[in-house]
């Protein structure tokens, strides 16, 4: 009975006109597909390509060969740049969340219904500020003469400025900070969809406010922590600006030595070689993070 | 009265949080804004007073006035490409069943899961692969990859049955093909369409590690910002990052409004 006035359903303008609508379904798709395939897909494979390729005395030699995968993971002038990279991250993911999941629980259940909008936007605002100038405004912040120092100096706390910039600690900071921002939301939106009743029930049968909280809100909140989690994880792993500009110059995060090999040595295998190896780390973590929503629900 | 003392003292806790956490949040934003008009050649403490000279030397500043232009062109272009074809193809794959279906919706959506710095490195590769030499347009390039995926994402979201039912209606009255998307599924997906354009045209906006490796001599405003803060702490550099911010508020608060009136008008017609 799938005629036209029956089965009133999209799917059942498909059954309808089975090949043409088909076809004409392409024509929508293709544009955007094409587009994919062109400049994302095919850049992907020539990166493999690359990354499987000789460089030498400056020159790029398309001879297969798996010295660049062998070269980063034998010396640690490369393979310190992921293991930084993957510890500035792993910090930046555990603060955001300590200090990100009490404020949006606070904006959740404590603040009242008609002030929580604003109050979220707030909290968000500076989000919206493009982050070269937000890692910038951090070094107004920290350097020796900054607001802090110049603050610490003239109360007499210290003698000479506290060296907080330019280190791996101003980087963490600076991430922590954007970051801090992304989850307040991410948690904040799986907080208000806890069906109140839960609360109501828990407490009904003489659950404390604590197990409350850690036998039903927290559970039922973790998916907006592991999203908002991997969210921060893929942005910042991959960030080259604020490590460039708060951190230092002694050691090097993943995309600080991949653009080091673009734009200083012009060695296009092994940045290939870097990037791939990057993508493959974001890709396992984000399956993981798959894997467990998914055994989750 | 222990209990009341402990709910004053948790109301106290809370508070103390929230102001703590604000001011962790809004600090850099405001030492930024307030120094970018320090009557001075150093954008920090002590305060030497106050002055417009910054915006003026911006405003003078030839090259970042010409990123600035540049920027608003290449993120226009992006966002009304990416909002384009982010809509075709959510309409064709949300209308029509199309083998292999799911798995071009995840392709077109797996550059979201990449760094940006690996799709810039990716077409920096095709660019010398073709021989084609860097510009705006390559820039443009790299912003539509980027935000094609969310204007799709954003759009497809938003296409549920109630539109099919309006388009399958009209369809039955006669209307052909495209006089029914134009009618009929645009006007009715448009705030969605305006939020992915609003959306993308943002992400183009503030975007950076694409548009300096993608581009040389024409650059866009954060890579023209790039070289600015590069020279160190300068007021002009805190001028330029507190009108960047003001645009970008702008730009939030006119989505803002205008999903409020949307909202406003749809809770009438449905009362009507």
């Amino acid at each position: 009975m799938r005629g036209p006035g029956f089965n009133f359903t999209p799917d059942a303008a498909d059954g309808w006109f089975p090949l043409r609508w088909n076809l004409k379904g392409w024509g929508y798709v293709v544009p955007a597909l094409a587009w994919t395939i062109m400049f994302f897909a095919a850049p992907f494979l020539l990166m493999a390509c690359y990354s499987l390729w000789r460089f030498e005395g400056g020159k790029i030699l398309p001879v297969w060969t798996l010295e660049n995968y062998a070269a980063f993971l034998a010396r640690p002038h490369f393979n310190q740049a992921l293991v930084n990279s993957l510890e500035v991250t792993a910090l930046t993911v555990a603060l955001s969340v300590l200090l990100a999941y009490p404020l949006a629980w606070i904006l959740a259940f404590k603040v009242p219904r008609r002030w929580q909008s604003v109050a979220l936007v707030l909290a968000v605002l500076p989000f919206w500020t493009s982050y070269l100038v937000r890692s910038y405004s951090w070094l107004l912040v920290l350097s020796d003469r900054g607001v802090i120092n110049s603050a610490l100096l003239a109360a007499g706390i210290v003698e000479v400025p506290l060296e907080l910039a330019h280190n791996r600690g101003a980087t963490v900071l600076g991430f922590t900070h954007f970051f801090t921002m992304l989850l307040t939301l991410t948690i904040f939106a799986s907080l208000v969809q806890i069906n109140p009743h839960y609360h109501t029930a828990a407490a009904d049968l003489g659950a404390s406010r604590l197990r409350i909280f850690m036998r039903i809100t927290l559970p039922l909140s973790l998916p907006g922590v592991i999203v908002g989690a991997f969210l921060t994880f893929v942005v910042a792993i991959g960030d080259f600006v604020t490590p460039q500009i708060l951190g230092g110059g002694t050691e090097l995060l993943m995309p600080q030595a991949i653009m080091l090999q673009i734009s200083r040595y012009v060695n296009l295998p092994m940045a290939s070689t870097m990037s791939l190896i990057l993508m493959v780390v974001v890709s396992m973590v984000f399956f993981a993070c798959a894997r467990w929503l998914k055994v989750r629900n | 009265m222990p209990a009341a003392g402990r709910k004053i003292l948790s109301k106290l806790a809370v508070v103390a949080y929230v102001v703590l956490l604000y001011g962790f949040i809004f600090l850099p934003v405001l030492v930024l804004v307030i120094f970018s008009f320090q009557d001075g050649k150093l954008p920090v403490p002590p305060w030497r007073g106050f002055t417009f000279d910054w915006y003026d030397a911006l405003f003078a500043n030839r090259r970042l006035m010409d990123s600035l232009a540049n920027s608003a062109v290449v993120a226009l272009a992006s966002a009304a490409a990416s909002t384009a074809l982010g809509f075709l193809a959510a309409y064709g794959l949300a209308r029509h069943r199309l083998p292999g279906g799911p798995l071009i919706q995840w392709l077109l959506v797996l550059p979201l899961f990449v760094s940006y710095l690996v799709i810039g490195m990716g077409l920096l590769l095709l660019l010398r692969e073709l021989e084609i030499s860097k510009s705006l347009v390559t820039v443009a390039i790299g912003h539509l990859v980027i935000n094609m995926p969310l204007a799709f994402a954003v759009i497809y979201g938003q296409m549920g049955d109630h539109q099919a039912y309006a388009e399958r209606a009209a369809r039955d009255l006669g209307a052909r093909d495209l006089v029914v998307l134009w009618r009929i599924t645009i006007p009715m997906l448009w705030p969605a369409m305006f939020a992915a354009f609003a959306l993308t045209f943002t992400f183009s906006w503030d975007e950076f590690i694409i548009a300096f490796l993608l581009s040389v001599f024409d650059v866009t405003l954060p890579v023209e910002l790039w070289s600015l803060l590069r020279r160190g702490l300068n007021p002009q550099a805190n001028a330029a990052g507190s009108l960047v911010f003001t645009v970008s508020i702008a730009v939030l608060v006119v989505a803002l409004l205008v999903f409020r009136l949307n909202r406003k008008k749809e809770m009438q017609d449905r009362v009507r």
